[in-house]
């Protein structure tokens, strides 16, 4: 499976959608994206956006792609409640923070481009790096044609070696130390490329965190790394207050002598902006950088919560597109065709990965050992 | 002749030349001490870890999964516990992505008791690695071993474990590693970083060559017809102690080093118990759930018809630790006179 024809490229309906859009918007957007915002402010319902100094063209592809993402979502949610998956976890309402991402990441295989080690919700980060809805749904669906994990693993455990995407696994927090790994051969490589971390709040307790941050701050051996944190404030029912008593996770970060900073992950500009900035630094310097990013939590944990919207945390998504109707970036109309061209590409794909083909049951010895070499004892 | 821990840095050496081995490291593993067992010193690549050996897996991962060849260590098993979610993941990654991503990385641990090392440098982890899937598991009992077994472990593309019994690191094997001095003080010279100021030192390497034990290839290391031993480690020299001793009284014992746990030469073990009908197997792990009893299950299941007497395990008493006081130690892991003992009973005992 190669994404390096389709990562630049969206569904047919929507490219034609976006280029439609981005055509008719010529001048540039000036606003502050100055906007840390505080813990307290990132939790209320109300827009809390800028635009920065974008170009059109990105802020609408980013709305185009976060859609696109928080759709997919919408469509896993609604494949578990037919009884077509048997768990969802994923992250509607991180697609502002996810989305940027996936748009600056240096993609690629191999050391001498980025590696993303990421956690379980990172669908705005795949879809951004053109990862197409069907593939996500194959995983949820537990196809045997599920690219990432054959049928093998839950939803949003994705694992794309052509991208550099480090499996997702769900012990929390081991991606903090692994990616550490794919730093010190990066920057052996010397080719400029960086390991992107990034997992929940409430998993920052664990050691990994903090090994994370150890290793990549060594003097003279700094690592090349983006260490981040998508601060939702729960770790399932567990508040941030209750597990915090640092004002911000990034604080941890200084102690260390890491670059540091917080910001509003409900906001794509002050995202993109804050993202591109610290990518470019971490290239030039090799040294490791913070960002801990302030998200919602739209639909619960996961489906073991219900999976039911959530609407006293700020939708980014609705946040943004209000926004650039209002400055008349973008009309109303055409923010709805890319939902509905994009629900139909779900729907399409849905029905797609469901007449696809299940894992046979004695493909359970299948990639125990490289190269299939025999792992079953009893053939010993 | 080496000893374990320069039959280790010799294969090392020559990985770091031939095999692309990238990094070695770990606790104290880099100059100046090159690891407290003196395995690692002198080597180009190897570099000292902050003390954090959830790190030190999760770093070994990470280059892995880069494509790089690494040797991670942690200092002694004991410690490597807290890193038993990390081996799994390690262990699955291959399955859980469909095959998509190999790590082909060596961790290497001091394992067993025999140095009088109190609670926590006395475990033992190869009944616990066995149940870590994904991985291979390797047990050296002689230098010569140890290189052959480790240019394996470095070459393999899947995560292999290569347990070094510590109570062995300054025993020396009789045969030469191919390419070694046959001179031991020649080799102490060349290879051993000198006591004191070691800041201007380097090894002088002499070129040893491509020997490799294969994965899953155990050793017969004493003919014999009356009973099968198989062990491994440490023990697997007791076990070749005591064939020698009861050969001069007229016991014939059959003495197998498994030195692979998994995946594990059953064929030689199947072949030597058809012929023997008897079979002790012998390590220092705790004895419930010890590897051991999967082999005897499979003898039971496999070879029962053609058994003589009953299988039997001797391994460490299911006691949480191993205590420092001799007594203490040596009521709790094997000791020569029980297993000798022990083959003796089996072969008087008929059907
Ligand atoms: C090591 C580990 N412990 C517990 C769990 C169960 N668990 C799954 S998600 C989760 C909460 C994670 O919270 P956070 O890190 O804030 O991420 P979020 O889900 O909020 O994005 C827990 C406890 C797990 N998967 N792994
Ligand atoms: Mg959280």
């Amino acid at each position: 499976m190669s994404y390096s024809k389709t990562t630049s490229s969206k569904s047919n309906s929507a490219k034609a959608n976006f280029a439609k859009v981005v055509s008719k918007k010529k001048s540039l957007v000036k606003m502050s994206s100055k906007s840390v915002k505080s813990s307290k402010s990132a939790k209320s319902n109300t827009s809390t956006q800028s635009l920065g100094q974008l170009p059109d063209k990105t802020l609408i592809q980013m709305l185009d792609l976060m859609i696109k993402s928080r759709v997919l979502e919408e469509r896993l949610i609604k494949i578990y409640r037919a009884g077509e998956s048997y768990f969802w976890i994923g992250g509607p309402g991180e697609e502002a923070w996810g989305v940027p991402i996936g748009l600056l990441a240096n993609k690629g295989q191999g050391v001498k481009h980025d590696f993303l080690h990421l956690h379980y919700r990172c669908t705005p980060t795949l879809i951004a790096m053109g990862m197409p809805m069907k593939d996500s749904i194959r995983l949820m669906m537990n196809r045997v044609t599920d690219p990432s994990t054959g049928g093998r693993n839950f939803s949003n455990h994705y694992c794309i070696p052509e991208m550099n995407i480090a499996p997702v696994t769900s012990p929390i927090g081991v991606q903090y130390g692994i990616a550490l790994g794919t730093a010190h051969a990066q920057k052996r490589a010397g080719a400029k490329a960086i390991s992107i971390v990034t997992g929940g709040d409430a998993g920052t307790a664990e050691g990994d965190f903090a090994s994370c941050l150890i290793w990549a701050s060594r003097k003279d051996n700094e690592l090349p790394m983006l260490i981040t944190v998508q601060n939702n404030y729960w770790g399932i029912s567990t508040s941030y207050e209750g597990q915090h008593g640092e004002t911000n996770i990034a604080d941890r970060a200084r102690g260390f002598n890491i670059r540091s900073r917080v910001v509003n992950g409900n906001d794509p500009v002050e995202s993109y902006l804050a993202l591109k900035e610290e990518m470019d630094y971490i290239r030039k310097t090799g040294k490791p950088s913070f960002i801990e990013a302030k998200v919602s939590r739209l639909y619960g944990h996961s489906s073991a919560s219900g999976a039911n919207l959530v609407t006293s945390e700020e939708d980014c998504i609705k946040s943004f597109s209000d926004k650039l109707v209002s400055k008349k970036i973008i009309t109303e109309k055409e923010v709805k065709a890319i939902w509905s061209a994009y629900e139909e590409e779900a729907l399409r794909a849905t029905e797609e990965a469901r007449g696809e083909g299940a894992p046979t049951s004695d493909s359970i010895w299948d990639h125990v050992f490289a190269d299939n070499e025999n792992s079953d004892w009893r053939k010993f | 002749m080496a000893n374990m821990a320069q039959a280790i840095r010799l294969a090392l050496n020559y990985s770091e030349k031939n095999l692309q081995l990238r990094d070695v490291f770990g606790q104290d593993v880099g100059a100046p001490l090159g690891g407290v067992f003196t395995a690692t010193q002198g080597l180009k690549t190897s570099w000292n870890t902050p003390l954090d050996e959830r790190g030190i897996i999760s770093m070994a991962m990470g280059i892995a999964m880069a494509g790089d060849r690494c040797v991670a260590e942690i200092q002694f098993c004991d410690y490597i516990f807290n890193t038993i979610d990390l081996l799994k993941i390690a262990g699955n990654t291959l399955w859980c992505t469909n095959g998509q991503y190999k790590l082909p990385m060596t961790v290497m641990t001091p394992v067993g008791a025999g140095i009088r090392g109190s609670v926590y440098h006395s475990h033992s982890f190869d009944s616990w690695a066995s149940r870590i899937q994904g991985w291979k598991v390797v047990m050296p009992s002689t230098p010569l071993d140890a290189y052959g077994l480790l240019l394996s472990a470095i070459k393999d593309p899947n995560p292999v474990l290569f347990l070094k019994p510590k109570a062995l690191m300054r025993v020396r094997g009789d045969e030469l590693i191919p390419g070694e001095p046959a001179d031991e003080k020649e080799l102490k010279m060349r290879i051993d970083a000198p006591i004191g100021d070691r800041s201007k030192w380097k090894a002088d390497w002499p070129q040893t060559e491509e020997y490799r034990v294969e994965i899953g290839k155990g050793k017969i290391t004493r003919q014999g017809e009356q009973i099968t031993v198989v062990s491994w480690g440490r023990h697997l020299l007791l076990a070749n102690e005591i064939a020698d001793e009861l050969k001069a009284d007229g016991v014939s014992v059959e003495v197998i080093d498994l030195r692979s746990i998994y995946p594990y030469d059953w064929g030689m073990i199947k072949k030597s118990v058809e012929k023997t009908g008897r079979v002790l197997i012998v390590n220092e792990d705790t004895e419930v759930t010890n590897f051991g009893e999967h082999l005897i299950y499979r003898v039971v299941q496999e070879l029962f018809y053609q058994l003589l007497a009953r299988p039997r395990l001797i391994a460490g008493k299911n006691v949480p630790g191993i205590g420092l006081h001799p007594n203490l130690e040596d009521a709790t892991v094997p000791q020569k006179a029980e297993i000798k003992s022990a083959i003796l009973e089996i072969i008087e005992e008929v059907p």
